[in-house]
């Protein structure tokens, strides 16, 4: 028997982790969608958010979201000083599609190497007094732990969107997504606007780790199931569209939703590689092409 | 033709040292490390004929291998077939996985292709997890036919790898010198160019994928036998997929020979380093080691000797 109480909540579940789903895409919506640069160690990236959120609340008690906005300045930094070896090695040398998909491959790998001496490889989870609670709409629940991470989530999406429509560093970066030369003649040096907004994507990876760990536990190799889906809703939201990033995450998480509800849980990470596939087949521009 | 001759016999000399090698009591350990070692030597030269000779980067490598460690598992269950059926089995079923990946190249590039070869690793893993009859998630005890031709059954499988890696090192060296390896070159450096000087693309690069996937399969296919307990996450172990990545680009990717010495090294330096520290710890290394070379020597230890020679 079909039943509509079914549906509606995997409706409801399924955008709620949409919103999930764009905080986590920002960064390679902004890395690989603007820069056109191929970073699969971004959702190691997220993952060390994750622990770090998990470190401190494990450490302090401190609230896994409050330590991903705390974390961002440490993930900039870093986030820039891999850009910087980044372009030293690669980019300058016109050698990016081979050998700095492999570097980022490698550096993804060690993030989770890493993670897993000093952590181990056992689910990891926080502890707040919200996260647990839900409330109830006429059949319909709605969890905190997924109703949190998709309002921050959103309002991730709306700042960036800002930062980048609004003030000067984020209107160099849309330049230099555009034309390097022009910019280079305007006087500003498009690998200094390059290594901000890489910064920029790596810290929005702290915040988007803290949420992933706030909805479920998380092991070193959760990334694994995530380079698909950011990867996914980048060319579906149409290469660096940040409104199109929202977008696309909505419809793979209520896709992704409609299949775990249906069907079973383990075929919801198939979606994500069909949605691409489709995507590319289809229309490569995206929803939102420019 | 004369040095095709030469390499032939060097070829049929390692295999030789090998029966002699499996003859001469030596400590079990031996045995068991080589495998590992000749098993890598396959991978690393069939990851090499599609990433470092047409510059397709495979993340999918433990997808291959595993689709032919579970083809002879299925063979096994069902009517326990010999070796060589289960080699040839493990290596058509991943190649046909190759061909598929083949045509998907249509379509994707770049870094395209690499993530569909990583989501593809993750959903077979899924479909192999699911699936009771070769054991899902739980695993599944293999047990190993009574009476090898010589030796115990360990010897005999590392003589069966040192045969396998001589054969799949004459391939890789074949392909490279013929004129699909000039024109797996040209569609490296330049896809859209090549096409437009008539070098058939998609010809050879479905070659180069159902070739590699084939060599992969291969690796694979003696698996069950060496581990006698086949379960998915040691099948699809990321580990293959970094290692497969990390020989050539350490030894060097243009020539045969790159694939092999990395393999070697690092293949034997993991092994010192799981026994004298941890495994994680042997992990962590090889993320560094591959790092550190593209970063540095991008060119592999081959570029290195290269440039020494040159000054």
């Amino acid at each position: 028997m079909f039943s509509w109480d079914l549906l509606a909540n995997a409706v409801v579940a399924g955008l709620l982790l949409g919103g999930f789903y764009a905080a986590v895409s920002l960064g390679i919506s902004l890395i690989f969608g603007l820069l056109d640069i191929a970073n699969i160690a971004q959702p190691a990236f997220v993952i060390l958010g994750s622990y770090s959120a998990y470190a401190m609340n494990d450490a302090y008690g401190l609230d896994p979201i409050l330590t991903g906005i705390l974390f961002t300045p440490a993930f900039y930094v870093l986030g820039a000083l891999v850009y910087r070896v980044y372009y030293g090695s690669f980019e300058r040398r016109g050698d990016e599609s081979l050998r700095g998909l492999v570097f980022f491959f490698g550096v993804l790998f060690i993030i989770e190497v890493s993670l897993s001496l000093k952590y181990g490889v056992d689910y990891r989870l926080v502890q707040t007094g919200y996260l647990g609670k839900s409330i109830d709409l006429g059949g319909v629940g709605i969890a905190f732990r997924y109703l949190v991470p998709c309002g921050v989530g959103v309002a991730m999406t709306a700042a960036l969107y800002l930062f980048l429509g609004r003030t000067f560093y984020g209107r160099a970066i849309m330049a230099v997504s555009q034309d390097q030369a022009a910019l280079r003649l305007m006087g500003a040096d498009p690998v200094q606007i390059k290594t901000i907004a890489f910064g920029v994507g790596i810290a929005a990876s702290s915040l988007a780790g803290a949420l992933l760990i706030s909805i479920a536990p998380v092991i070193p190799s959760t990334d694994r199931d995530y380079i698909g889906r950011m990867f996914a809703i980048t060319v579906l939201g149409g290469m660096g569209s940040i409104g199109g990033t929202l977008v696309a995450a909505v419809i793979l998480g209520v896709v992704e939703s409609l299949m775990a509800t249906f069907f079973g849980p383990s075929w919801s990470l198939a979606v994500s590689f069909g949605i691409l596939l489709m995507a590319l087949a289809v229309r490569p521009a995206g929803l939102f092409g420019r | 033709m004369r040095r095709t001759g030469l390499v032939l016999l060097v070829g049929l000399a390692v295999v030789g040292a090998g029966i002699v090698l499996a003859t001469v009591r030596v400590n079990p350990y031996f045995y068991f490390a080589g495998y590992v070692i000749l098993q890598y030597v396959v991978i690393a030269t069939a990851w090499n004929i599609l990433g470092g000779y047409a510059g397709y980067v495979n993340f999918g490598t433990p997808a291959f291998f595993a689709l032919g460690a579970y083809t002879a598992v299925v063979l096994i269950q069902w009517v326990r077939a010999p070796l060589p059926v289960l080699l040839l089995a493990g290596g058509l079923v991943s190649a046909l996985l190759g061909l598929g990946i083949g045509y998907l190249t249509l379509r994707l590039r770049g870094v395209f292709f690499s993530i569909a070869t990583l989501a593809l690793s993750i959903v077979l893993q899924t479909m192999i997890m699911n699936w009771d009859y070769v054991g899902g998630s739980r695993g599944l005890s293999v047990l190993r036919p009574s009476g090898p031709p010589f030796g115990n059954y360990v010897v005999f499988l590392f003589t069966v790898m040192v045969a396998l890696a001589v054969a799949a090192v004459t391939v890789a060296r074949f392909i490279e010198r013929s004129w699909i390896g000039r024109g797996l070159a040209a569609l490296r450096d330049n896809e859209e160019a090549a096409e437009c000087m008539g070098v058939p693309t998609l010809r050879l690069k479905l070659f180069a994928t159902t070739v590699s996937g084939f060599l992969l399969g291969v690796a694979g296919a003696p698996f069950p036998y060496y581990v006698t307990f086949v379960e998915p996450n040691s099948a699809f172990a990321i580990d293959y997929a970094v290692n497969a990545l990390a020989m050539p680009m350490i030894g060097g990717t243009t020539s045969w020979i790159g694939p092999v010495i990395g393999a070697v090294l690092l293949g034997t330096a993991q092994q010192l380093a799981t026994v004298t520290i941890s495994s994680e710890m042997n992990l962590f290394i090889v993320g560094v080691v591959l790092v550190a070379f593209v970063v540095l020597a991008p060119e592999g230890i081959l570029g290195l000797v290269r440039k020494l020679r040159g000054l």
